[in-house]
């Protein structure tokens, strides 16, 4: 993994870097002592580390603001931080820049019942948000499943989901507003606490952009009424065709059900044995459907569902009767990364979508990639929306397996792309699969772009070395080739 | 009027097309069916670039919820389709021909799309851009280039797709669109509530859409508007009437019509066919449609502030008639084209959000601000995301804001 080469003038010019930034945050908001700085060194993705330059914590949209213009004035880099759980490597320092840290914007600000929205700062977390909404009986829908920890400002920033997101959206379906801070210092809000910002869609753009794009600082999201209940099947199948043919069906009858989770063999032993949630152990592939809302529909969707599964040869059915059972269902899909990491000393979390008629292929491709690559492989799947989560098992202290976990992730990511789907379902690009993604555009694609990055931030300044493989100067990307005056296609119709 | 119009039937040759526009520095006004030309500002072009050429569905994949199809694909073509494997678009696309003084039926995809318009469902399916996943298509830099992706859960790279509904065929002439397609509603409902004032309507609708009914669709109609309406147990509560829709299977729409009514009060229920013309109706702003000298205002504003801004629009311009649909959140106003936008543009800005000219003669749109306007720094960001798409402006120039 190859970052932008640190800037030595930068580096050798901390110390007036810091004095400018504590004149902006004053006291211990302005972090330069070494071993403080390692707590900043990585993000979730903890194969790579870097500590930064100099760590500030604003407490304010104002700082925010002069800081960045003191830094764009200084030319230094920027990489904004939330609470640091991201999977891809987004919020991984650079040893010329400083690390932006938003932890203080803790505040939720307003909840807004009569309008169905909370104003929070983006340091809050996602459940936190849904905490200050519960006493009413509302959440906050997206619920990734760091979801106790990370902020809601990291979900803006890697548009995050959840394992309900088939039904109630990603982060950018469930944002109302957001005030943002561009790398020259210039505050904007875009949306409200109506729907629709006027204008180009600017806050859909920036919802995932990973934070290349400015630095949100208040964050409106939409609330919903908690679903009425809940209900859950478990569901087990002979093969993974067989579990996907249901999960097709089920779909095709019209049921979006709030949450379709996948697990397969190696999976599902790794989860029974951690936290013996009494899953069959004589089947190939696990499903867990989950169907929420009224108690009249659920039931109806509950006896539709398990007549689906009948006819796709299901071998066992269980309908959760009791809210116990129902998370007792849930209790091994949660807990199947931690098991997984029982059963081997370190594991890579991959994040691809395919269509999901092309899983059966991609699952046995999977295991010669496996056998290629001498490593085991374990699957856990949104299987509603085709998000596949293979876990890679290895061992770090054994020479060459960090490498070879890596190259077969990246061969599993490249599989996904030629069937049909994409580099990253939820875990975004960061530093992780950056230079994956000339498999998925073209030169054409990624330029286009990076120009839009450029309308942002046209010095580049903030969080560069992610999610691009190249980095091109604006001047350069900006340049038009334009050739000829004629009409070069004597055969377009012309009226 | 246009000197040509150039119909190109590949991407090939629309990329063409455009470069030799920005070669000559000749705008084009990109155009599927021209049936929503009437929205936004007029495009001043002496060309056409007409998308029409680019027509058919590239892929349907009702398990995958997912369809492809070419920019300039008919509406008509693609709706019947999804109908038939009971699924739709979510978004509720409105239907304003008729509003907008055209047949009903029209339109492409991509019109839709770019101009990113969507019905009463908008509270609970979202709207156009929440659908779109991918797009292929040519900038103002006579670029071929693809973004999205075609799944249903995508994060690699920028969300370019939603940056392109709504923009108005501004930064891209869309050659392919991947939309996210969802199961159509089995059954529906909608509960009527007759005679209340528009404090007390939008106060039901609130309760409604704080409930656990998964309420769809919550509108309030002034009895000027309800008595104009053609679904008779509408028109016959001679009454403001407010209306909560229920959809899903069902059983589940006959329990929550049930436990709404009974928190709410109903003076009415209207069952699947009658439902289903009222939402139409409310889709598609069919109540302005007659009065055509009119000027059309579509607001979007916070949903529990409605009847203070349909109020105080009322009191500065001291005529004219609205609904509120959204939840009080999305009031649509019909009033004389003597009425002045700055006291439109005043009430919204009192409480946050924008107001949109949607029907208009071509010399009022391209003399008063279309679009709300935006704060200068924000003005200027999105004059610099146009640039980096189009930088010579030869895609619909001036189409949303003038200059830009």
């Amino acid at each position: 993994m190859k970052m932008p080469e640190p800037d030595g003038r930068i580096i050798a010019n901390r110390r007036a870097i810091v004095e400018r930034l504590r004149a902006i945050v004053p006291g211990e908001g302005v972090i330069v002592d070494e071993e403080e700085l390692r707590a900043y060194e990585c993000d979730g993705l903890t194969a790579y580390r870097q500590p930064p330059l100099v760590v500030v914590l604003p407490s304010t949209t104002d700082q925010v603001s002069r800081v960045l213009t003191a830094c764009r004035e200084m030319g230094v880099k920027v990489v904004p931080r939330g609470a640091g759980t991201g999977l891809s490597g987004g919020a991984l320092p650079l040893a010329d820049g400083v690390l932006l840290g938003m932890g203080k914007f803790n505040r939720v600000l307003e909840v807004d019942y009569d309008n169905r929205c909370a104003v929070v700062q983006p340091g809050v977390t996602n459940l936190g948000i849904s905490n200050a909404v519960a006493e009413r009986g509302f959440y906050y829908a997206p619920d990734p499943s760091s979801q106790i920890a990370c902020t809601i400002g990291g979900n803006v920033a890697e548009n995050s989901g959840g394992v309900h997101c088939l039904k109630y959206g990603l982060t950018t379906n469930n944002l109302l507003g957001i005030e943002m801070v561009l790398m020259d210092g210039t505050v904007v809000r875009l949306g409200g606490k109506h729907l629709d910002a006027g204008g180009y869609d600017l806050m859909g753009v920036v919802t995932g952009s990973e934070g290349l794009l400015g630095v949100v600082t208040e964050v409106t999201v939409r609330i919903l009424r908690k679903p009425a209940t809940a209900r859950a099947v478990l569901i087990g199948f002979p093969s993974n065709e067989s579990a996907g043919d249901c999960v097709a069906a089920i779909i095709a009858a019209g049921i979006i059900p709030g949450g379709m989770e996948m697990m397969d063999k190696p999976a599902i032993h790794a989860a029974e044995a951690f936290v013996h949630a009494g899953y069959p152990l004589d089947v190939e592939a696990l499903l867990i459907v989950e169907l929420d809302g009224p108690a009249a529909e659920v039931d109806h969707l509950i006896e539709r569902v398990s007549d689906i599964a009948r006819t796709r040869g299901s071998l066992t059915l269980r309908v959760s009767t009791t809210e116990e059972e129902r998370l007792s269902f849930w209790a091994g899909r949660k807990a199947a990364f931690p098991a997984v990491g029982r059963i081997s000393p370190d594991y890579l979390c991959m994040d691809g979508t395919i269509p999901r008629k092309a899983l059966p292929l991609v699952l046995s491709r999977m295991q010669d990639l496996a056998e290629k690559h001498r490593l085991r492989v374990a699957n856990v799947f949104h299987a509603g929306d085709g998000n596949l989560h293979p876990l890679i098992l290895y061992d770090a202290n054994k020479p060459g397996e960090l490498q070879a976990a890596e190259d077969f992730g990246a061969d599993i990511l490249r599989l996904c792309v030629e069937v049909g789907g994409v580099l990253t379902g939820e875990h975004g690009v960061g530093v992780e699969k950056r230079d994956l993604m000339g498999h998925q555009f073209t030169e054409v694609d990624l330029k286009q772009q990076q120009r839009l990055k450029c309308a942002f931030d046209p010095d580049g300044l903030l969080n560069p070395g992610k999610v691009f493989p190249e980095l091109h100067r604006c001047a350069e990307l900006g340049r038009l080739h334009v050739s000829g005056g004629k009409l070069p296609f004597p055969d377009i119709p012309r009226f | 009027m246009a000197i040509s119009t150039l119909r190109p039937d590949t991407p090939a040759q629309l990329a063409d097309a455009v470069r030799w526009a920005l070669s000559n520095e000749e705008p084009l006004e990109v155009r599927g069916r021209g049936s929503r030309r009437g929205l936004g500002r007029p495009v001043q072009a002496a060309h056409v670039l007409d998308l029409a050429g680019l027509s058919g569905v590239v892929a349907y994949e009702p398990e995958e919820l997912i369809l492809t199809v070419r920019g300039g694909t008919p509406l008509a073509e693609v709706l019947p389709l999804l109908a038939d494997r009971n699924q739709h678009l979510a978004f509720e696309p409105p239907d304003l021909g008729p509003l907008l003084g055209l047949p009903a039926g029209g339109g492409t995809v991509g019109g839709l799309l770019a101009c990113g318009l969507a019905g009463p469902r908008r509270i609970a399916a979202g709207s156009a851009r929440d659908h779109l996943l991918g797009v292929e298509g040519v900038s103002g830099r006579g670029e071929l280039y693809r973004s999205g992706a075609k799944v249903v859960k995508n994060v690699t790279g920028y969300d370019l797709p939603k940056l392109m509904a709504g923009s108005m065929g501004t930064l891209t002439a869309m050659t392919e669109l991947t939309v996210k397609v969802l199961p159509a509603p089995e059954d529906t409902r909608t509960l009527l509530l007759a005679g209340l004032d528009e404090q007390a309507g939008v106060q039901a609708l609130t309760r409604a859409l704080q409930s656990p009914h998964d309420v769809s669709g919550a509108a309030h109609l002034p009895e000027a508007v309800a008595e104009g309406s053609a679904v008779a147990a509408v028109a016959g509560l001679r009454a403001a009437v407010t209306a909560v829709r229920l959809e899903g299977f069902g059983p589940s729409v006959a329990a929550r019509a049930a436990a709404l009514t009974a928190e709410l009060g109903a003076d009415r229920v209207l069952e699947r066919e009658e439902s289903l013309a009222l939402w139409r109706e409310i889709r598609d702003v069919r109540c302005f449609a007659e009065s055509a000298e009119h000027h059309v205002w579509k607001l979007s504003v916070p949903p529990a502030a409605g009847p203070a801004v349909a109020e105080d629009i009322m009191v500065r311009l001291g005529d004219g008639r609205f609904y509120m649909d959204w939840g009080g959140g999305l009031i649509w106003l019909s009033v004389p084209p003597s009425a002045d936008p700055a006291a439109i543009r005043a009430a919204v800005t009192l409480t946050g959000g924008h107001a949109t000219l949607v029907r208009a003669p071509d010399a009022v749109r391209a003399a008063v601000d279309v679009f709300q306007p935006q704060p200068a720094p924000l003005a200027a960001l999105a004059a610099r995301v146009k640039e980096s798409f189009d930088p010579k402006r030869v895609l619909n120039p001036g189409r949303i804001y003038a200059g830009v």
